[in-house]
């Protein structure tokens, strides 16, 4: 069911520059457990929306189907959504973003939806260089079927039932970047300071944004001996960096380290701050992100942060080399040939 | 087979190997009768396989206009030794064996009862051209020229046709020349020519074109505006979107910049390709993907979230033999039930069945518009004969004044008159709900779209009752459809027959032809073709008026008998299936022969059997 929030706000809530207040992003009330880490992301992206001035109906949230992909009913309410099929948000999102290029596409999925059904079409979006986000909240588990593993679980990682699980985990994240995307980014539900920039910075980047979220299941796999409970992640986690997004140039303040900051200019001239932690890791380099990924893993650690960033790929429209119009914008007289042409065209049949 | 017209009525069929340049010279053939001005079918046999395997391209001449395949190969040219045995015996008695007599034929290939012409194709060859690929395709030029002289066709159409194919390339001409005349030549200095059955000219085809069904599909979508495609390649349902890539781009592409306004993707798989084509619907531009069998079975999922979210989609599917793979490169219509009933849960689909290539155009056209009228899914149901053989056809129309039907989308200016938008709201009473493209408006219109059940306002429900009022106008809706949909045609003003015959899609050819000679036989009987599903009242009454009625199709089950049973609650055993299901195209002879065997009683019916 689908709750309506109470519609009483403080009146003196600050305003973005559209004039909105954050309650503006919001969306029905969630129905999904207390704690769930996806409810915070879902607040993240209410702040990332509300601070990045997005005009909610110029938006598209598109999912699939799982907990996840429920989220978009629980944020931006004044944005269309579609909840589609299981793993097959990237199609849909493929058509949409065809259909209408001045729109963000802002997906979301889960480990189930995406690590399995949706794999394919995961990574031929990635392949696509889909101007769209994609976030995928990652919990390791089914959980509105009660608990089954998924595909991204980690290998002897312990479920609610005191199984081990047995097979290799698959990483979003690296396979992301071993395809090619231009934006790889990991964090956790729980640091709101780090996501939120992060969302901003992906909803800016101009082709495939990843994001993998680590998102604990509070039902299902926040069990002792889960590799993806709140407690074993907060112990687990390391930060490449922290992150300050900047929209489009404007004045830059922080207060760091000399020698650890690295400015990352996006196409539009924003500037992504990266306070890096991490030594030997650049996030302008494929390789690098990569090798920082392995490392992670090898250490049983999880890499958060931006991983990687390239803006330099043509998007998909670009590939296509298609109208800067949108193509639901047109009409007859810039579609149909008439029938003039057709005859010419019959005349080539005799 | 009648022998008693022996101008412009025969069939010749010719054996090749696949991929060797025959298609070519075979098309040459045709056109040639065509551009006489004499109604002519050709229609293609090959394996699926790229190169090597026997391929026949069967060509049917008929002054009487029948465009239906016909039993009994008057005239074989049989150059593919592979198949030469199964070739020899299926020319009918008395009929020809044209073959490459440069190694002498083998004795298991002679007949007592046909007639052989022995040409020295390769020899001849060999000794006119030195390069090995020009002596492999002028064979083929070469027989070309001696079907001219063994059948009266007139030399000067094949110089205008060359000089068409040729055009910027015009020192390819006389090479070509040389070989058409080398065949002629031979067969004026070897053989009593024309043969008995040969053609004439005639003004029978008037401005008719020649082109196959994808093709028309392919422009249908170009003029209908559809901007997003999305598929996956399968045969036979590739040379669609092939054809609509080709048309959109030569006509849509800005001359300054360069950019198309159209974007065509090749999918990962039918999955994808159809949720694509939802997405792209969803968000205002006309979408479609083409496929055939086994890439319909993959998109059901999708299908019926379409039918349930109620997003216009228009699919292709150009039919071919199932199941599984089946026999890919055969014409069947035997996904007709699938189609129907896509998906899990209660659906029902909408279905156009053209019937020539100028009704694939105009279906397809049709499509779009439907697809946005309704909400749901439009399947235009084709198959290999009419998608990938040339058939003559009407020419294509296009009226200039004809707007696009964009159904019930409102605008800002809508939503700002209405208080609170409902999406799933039967405002008109008709089932058709309102809907809105996303950014529309900044505060209206917006909704959340999904396979889960939601009440009028697109809220997420498990309330039984708000759940069942929506099933409940989804049939609202459906029936709405049987009038909006393409009627029937009723070959009769009146009925007047206790029998009647009912077809639809590609038998319509063989169908006509032998509902002609019932009729030169004095067994009249009722016809309607059906169009489109779901059927309306039309169909219904001409069932209803008859005591039996003779339904059609190219399955094994009788797949449209099952829905007319289903859907009009009509008694089965009044629909008598009369079926061609073994790959190839239907013929008037099979419905002749079928008709009276399913009705050896009827002394009148036996008739029929003899001609």
């Amino acid at each position: 069911m689908s709750y309506l929030r109470p519609k009483f706000r403080h009146p003196e809530l600050p305003k973005n520059k559209l004039g909105y207040t954050l309650d503006y992003y919001e969306g029905s009330l969630s129905t999904l457990c207390a704690g769930c880490g996806h409810d915070s992301i879902s607040a993240s992206v209410v702040q990332a929306a509300f601070e990045m001035d997005i005009e909610p109906h110029k938006l598209a949230k598109l999912s699939g189907i799982g907990c996840s992909s429920k989220t978009p009913a629980y944020f931006l309410s004044n944005s269309h959504g579609f909840n589609s099929v299981h793993g097959r948000m990237p199609s849909v999102a493929t058509g949409a973003y065809l259909a209408n290029r001045d729109l963000i596409y802002f997906g979301v999925s889960g480990d189930g939806d995406t690590a399995s059904i949706g794999m394919g079409q995961f990574i031929h979006a990635v392949r696509r260089n889909l101007n769209m986000i994609y976030i995928v909240m990652n919990n390791g588990c089914y959980g509105l079927t009660k608990g089954q593993d998924s595909a991204t679980a980690d290998l002897g990682s312990k479920n609610k039932s005191g199984n081990t699980n047995p097979f290799e985990s698959i990483d979003l994240a690296s396979l992301a970047l071993e395809m090619g995307a231009g934006f790889v980014a990991q964090s956790f539900s729980g640091d709101k300071r780090q996501l939120v920039p992060l969302i901003k910075a992906a909803m800016k980047h101009k082709g495939f944004a990843f994001i993998n979220v680590i998102s604990p299941c509070v039902t299902f796999n926040n069990n002792v001996g889960s590799t993806k409970s709140y407690d074993y992640v907060r112990e687990h986690v390391e930060a490449t960096s922290t992150i300050d997004f900047v929209p489009e140039m404007a004045e830059i303040t922080t207060s760091h380290q000399e020698g650890t900051l690295q400015k990352v200019k996006m196409h539009d001239g924003s500037l992504i701050n990266l306070h890096k932690l991490a030594n030997d890791w650049d996030p302008m380099d494929r390789r690098s992100a990569m090798n920082a990924m392995q490392n992670a893993k090898e250490k049983g650690e999880i890499l958060t942060g931006l991983l990687f960033l390239d803006e330099s790929g043509n998007e998909l429209h670009d590939i296509l080399n298609t109208s800067d119009k949108p193509l639901n914008k047109m009409v007859e007289s810039e579609l149909c040939p008439g029938s003039e042409i057709l005859k010419s065209i019959n005349a080539g049949f005799r | 087979m009648n022998n008693d017209n022996k101008i412009n009525d025969f069939v010749v069929r010719f054996a090749n190997v696949n991929g060797t340049g025959s298609a070519s010279a075979n098309f040459l053939f045709t056109k040639a009768i065509f551009r006489m001005g004499i109604p002519v079918t050709p229609k293609n046999i090959f394996p699926s396989n790229i190169q090597g395997l026997p391929t026949w391209y069967e060509v049917r001449v008929s002054e009487k206009g029948y465009l239906g395949r016909r039993k009994g190969i008057d005239l074989m040219v049989a150059v593919n030794p592979q198949s030469m045995l199964q070739d020899v015996k299926s020319v009918r008695r008395g009929g020809y064996f044209l073959y490459d007599s440069s190694k002498k034929l083998h004795s298991e290939f002679i007949r007592e009862d046909i007639n052989y012409l022995g040409i020295p194709l390769m020899e001849m060859c060999n000794a006119a051209y030195t390069d090995a690929r020009q002596r492999q395709l002028f064979k083929n030029i070469i027989y070309v020229g001696a079907l001219a002289a063994l059948l009266d066709i007139d030399f000067k159409e094949f110089e205008g046709l060359l000089a068409e194919q040729f055009k910027g390339k015009e020192k390819l001409i006389p090479a070509n020349i040389k070989a058409l005349t080398l065949g002629m030549d031979y067969v004026k200095a070897n053989f009593k020519y024309p043969l008995e059955f040969k053609l004439e000219r005639r003004d029978l085809v008037g401005d008719s074109i020649m082109i196959d069904g994808n093709t028309a599909c392919g422009l249908g979508a170009v003029y209908a505006g559809a901007t997003v495609a999305a598929w996956y390649p399968i045969t036979p349902s590739t040379s669609v979107v092939e054809a609509f890539s080709d048309y959109a781009h030569e006509y849509r592409v800005d001359p300054v910049t360069g950019k198309s306004n159209v974007a065509i993707v090749q999918a990962e798989d039918e999955l994808a390709a159809i949720g694509m084509v939802i997405g792209a619907n969803w968000n205002g531009a006309r979408s479609f993907t083409a496929t055939s069998g086994p890439g319909l079975s993959l998109m059901n999922e999708f299908l019926g979230l379409a039918y349930f979210a109620e997003i216009p989609t228009v699919l292709i599917d150009v039919q071919r033999t199932g199941p599984s793979t089946g026999m890919p490169t055969r014409t069947q219509q035997s996904d007709i039930m699938e189609a129907a009933y896509a998906s899990h849960g209660d659906t029902k689909h909408v279905l156009l069945f053209p019937a020539s290539p100028k009704e694939c155009f105009d279906m397809t056209v049709e499509a779009f518009d439907l697809a946005e009228g309704l909400q749901t899914p439009i399947m235009l149901m084709t198959d290999l004969d009419l998608g990938m053989n040339d058939h003559v056809s009407p020419p294509l129309v296009w009226d200039d004044k004809r707007a696009y039907k964009r159904g019930k989308v409102l605008d800002a200016e809508a939503l700002d008159k209405i208080e609170k938008f409902g999406r799933y709201k039967d405002v008109d009473g008709d089932g058709i709900p309102y809907r809105t493209i996303p950014a529309t408006h900044p505060t209206k219109g917006s909704y959340f779209t999904r396979g889960t059940s939601r009440d009028e306002y697109a809220a997420y429900t498990e309330d039984s009752g708000a759940y069942q009022y929506n099933m409940d106008r989804l049939i609202k809706k459906w029936n709405t459809a049987k009038d909006m949909v393409p009627a029937p045609q009723v070959y009769q003003e009146k009925n007047t027959n206790e029998s009647g015959i009912l077809f639809f899609g590609t038998s319509t050819y063989a169908a006509e032809e032998a509902l002609d000679i019932l009729k030169e036989n004095d067994i009249p009987m009722d016809a309607i073709r059906i169009k489109s599903f779901p059927f309306n009242k039309t169909v219904e009454d001409f069932i209803h008026s008859h005591d039996k009625v003779y339904v059609i199709e190219q399955n094994r089950d009788g797949q449209l008998k099952s829905l007319l049973t289903i859907e009009l609650g009509i008694n089965p055993d009044k629909l008598i299936s009369v079926l061609n299901y073994d790959g190839t195209p239907i013929t008037a002879e099979v419905i002749l022969r079928q008709i009276s065997n399913k009705f050896a009683s009827d002394s009148h019916i036996q008739k029929a059997k003899a001609v």
